[in-house]
């Protein structure tokens, strides 16, 4: 294999490893682990309002 | 309360306060050499007051002092909440923080001196290198080990960002700092020539990438949703953007290198990742922005989110304005003009330097048992100044940028130079003058800043906080 092919193979992989992180991340079953993940920074609000407080006072 | 019950902050507090402290010393370091490009007797024949040596410690102070103690603050605050642990090692940690200020407390001695390496943004002489090295391997045991003893399952995307900016930056240290000792205070790199440049902007490019970037932005993913009240825009964008980020922009270097002796491959190639980039970058910028999509009336009430959503708008120009320049034949324009000034000064003011300054108007107060800052009144009066001032800052940097870009290009008929260099310096003048004002109302905005700290933090005896429980 002449160096030509080798470096088109590896950019086929990269992109192939691309399109898969993207599958990936944007399956169905990542769903439920990713929602709760974004709550994170909202868990703990140091003597603050919980969110759904927040969201209530929002909403009114 | 049980140690391990409660979460570190004591050394959150610590580098929080002294990001506030070096944000004035290193801003007006700056005002200071940007009257000197106006006044250059200004230095008074003071060989320590020299443009050339105050201008290094200009950019380690605001981005290694300032942007570093943010950087530190922030990561050690996210990683206990959003891990619901006590931060690993109260001495380690302890350590950093004192390491640290030893490290800015040296360069403010031996830069003005003119002890320096000359490798841009890696001025320091080896003993300081070596000090950084273990104050960094120190940084990195206490992130990690966190991570490692966390009682939640999944690790937050802010600390990706900052676990790969913590790695990366100190792989860019070391090899970019291996030299040979000849003195205390002398060394020579074991690069030379064309390898020195390539390895320096490998490491300079980055320090932008990972430093001034991936470490903000995990301060972007963690206090943007946090101020909004709402989680961030799409959590699965979260994770595409950040590993195509951190695999692009470590090949994005040989853009500092166009038309030099860096063979044209290499040039070549540190252009289309720059331009490639521009993806990732803009997906970040896009996340985070649109947090606040069905949220957008907060932005009437809230300057600290006003600060986020423009800081973030700066992220999205300079990001932008970035991969533009990185172009061979823009490049053949900007390069070593004030172009390039201000779109560092976009990203540094407006971007790193605003998205700080939210989030420490969001953490000073949680930090010390305050329902909120002094006065919002004045984080909008900052919020205005910021901007106006960043604003400035820019426009006039490009129009003299350009200007001189073509006044070096411009040709006569018969192939002379039009212009002499210091008609290109005479015409930059007045645009120097704006420059030194949007600097100085900048500056402005950072001292009304330390006096709402210091109304909101005096007289408080921060109480612990507790860790939160598992469900």
């Amino acid at each position: 294999m002449d160096i030509g092919t080798v470096r088109g193979l590896i950019t086929l992989a990269i992109l192939l490893l691309f399109l898969g992180l993207w599958a990936w991340s944007w399956s169905r079953k990542r769903k439920t682990e990713y929602d709760a993940a974004a709550q994170l920074p909202l868990a703990d609000d140091d003597g603050r309002l919980p969110p759904e407080e927040i969201e209530k006072e929002h909403n009114a | 309360m049980d140690l391990q019950s409660s979460y570190n902050d004591k050394v959150v507090r610590q580098f929080a306060i002294m990001t506030v402290v070096w944000g004035v010393v290193g801003m007006l370091v700056g005002i200071i050499i940007a009257a000197q490009l106006i006044w250059p007797q200004l230095s008074m024949d003071v060989p320590w007051l020299t443009y050339s040596r105050l201008r290094p410690l200009h950019t380690n102070a605001v981005i290694f002092a300032f942007g570093g103690s943010a950087l530190f603050a922030t990561a050690y605050y996210v990683v206990q909440r959003t891990c619901h642990v006590r931060l690993a090692f109260d001495k380690l940690a302890a350590f950093t923080f004192w390491g640290w200020q030893l490290v800015i407390v040296l360069a403010a001695i031996t830069l003005p001196l003119g002890i320096t390496q000359s490798k841009e943004y890696a001025e320091l002489e080896w003993p300081i290198d070596l000090l950084i090295a273990v104050v960094w391997v120190s940084f990195a045991i206490v992130f990690f080990v966190t991570i490692g003893r966390r009682r939640v399952k999944h690790i937050y995307v802010a600390n990706w960002f900052y676990g790969a900016y913590i790695l990366t930056v100190a792989v860019l240290h070391i090899f970019n700092n291996l030299a040979v000792p000849v003195s205390l205070w002398k060394s020579y790199p074991i690069y030379s020539g064309v390898v020195d440049a390539m390895m320096q902007w490998w490491y300079g490019h980055n320090a932008v990438g990972f430093f001034l970037t991936a470490g903000f932005l995990g301060m972007m993913y963690y206090f943007v949703p946090k101020q909004a009240q709402r989680p961030i825009y799409s959590y699965r964008l979260s994770v595409v953007h950040f590993w195509a980020l951190i695999a692009i922009y470590m090949w994005a270097g040989p853009h500092h290198l166009h038309y030099t002796s860096l063979p044209n491959w290499a040039q070549s190639l540190g252009m289309v990742f720059s331009i490639i980039l521009l993806a990732p970058s803009w997906g970040g910028m896009i996340n985070g922005i649109m947090t606040l999509s069905g949220a957008w009336h907060k932005l009437r009430t809230d300057p600290i989110l006003k600060f986020m959503i423009v800081s973030l708008s700066f992220y999205g120009m300079s990001t932008f304005e970035g991969p533009m320049m990185s172009i061979k034949t823009v490049n053949a324009l900007s390069h070593y003009t004030d172009w390039t000034i201000g779109h560092v000064h976009s990203g540094a003011l407006g971007w790193v330097a605003m998205m700080t300054i939210g989030s420490m108007y969001c953490l000073i107060p949680r930090l010390f048992n305050k329902a909120g800052m002094y006065s919002t009144r004045l984080i909008d009066v900052h919020f205005w100044t910021s901007t106006i001032g960043v604003v400035l800052y820019a426009v006039s940097m490009w129009i003299s940028g350009i200007t001189q870009g073509l006044m070096w290009r411009a040709l006569n008929d018969d192939g002379t130079l039009t212009y002499s260099f210091i008609e290109s310096i005479k015409f930059t003048y007045p645009y120097y003058g704006i420059r030194l004002l949007g600097g100085l109302i900048f500056f402005t905005g950072m001292l009304v800043m330390v006096y709402n700290v210091y109304m909101t933090i005096r007289r408080v005896k921060p109480e612990p906080v507790a860790v939160i429980q598992p469900a």
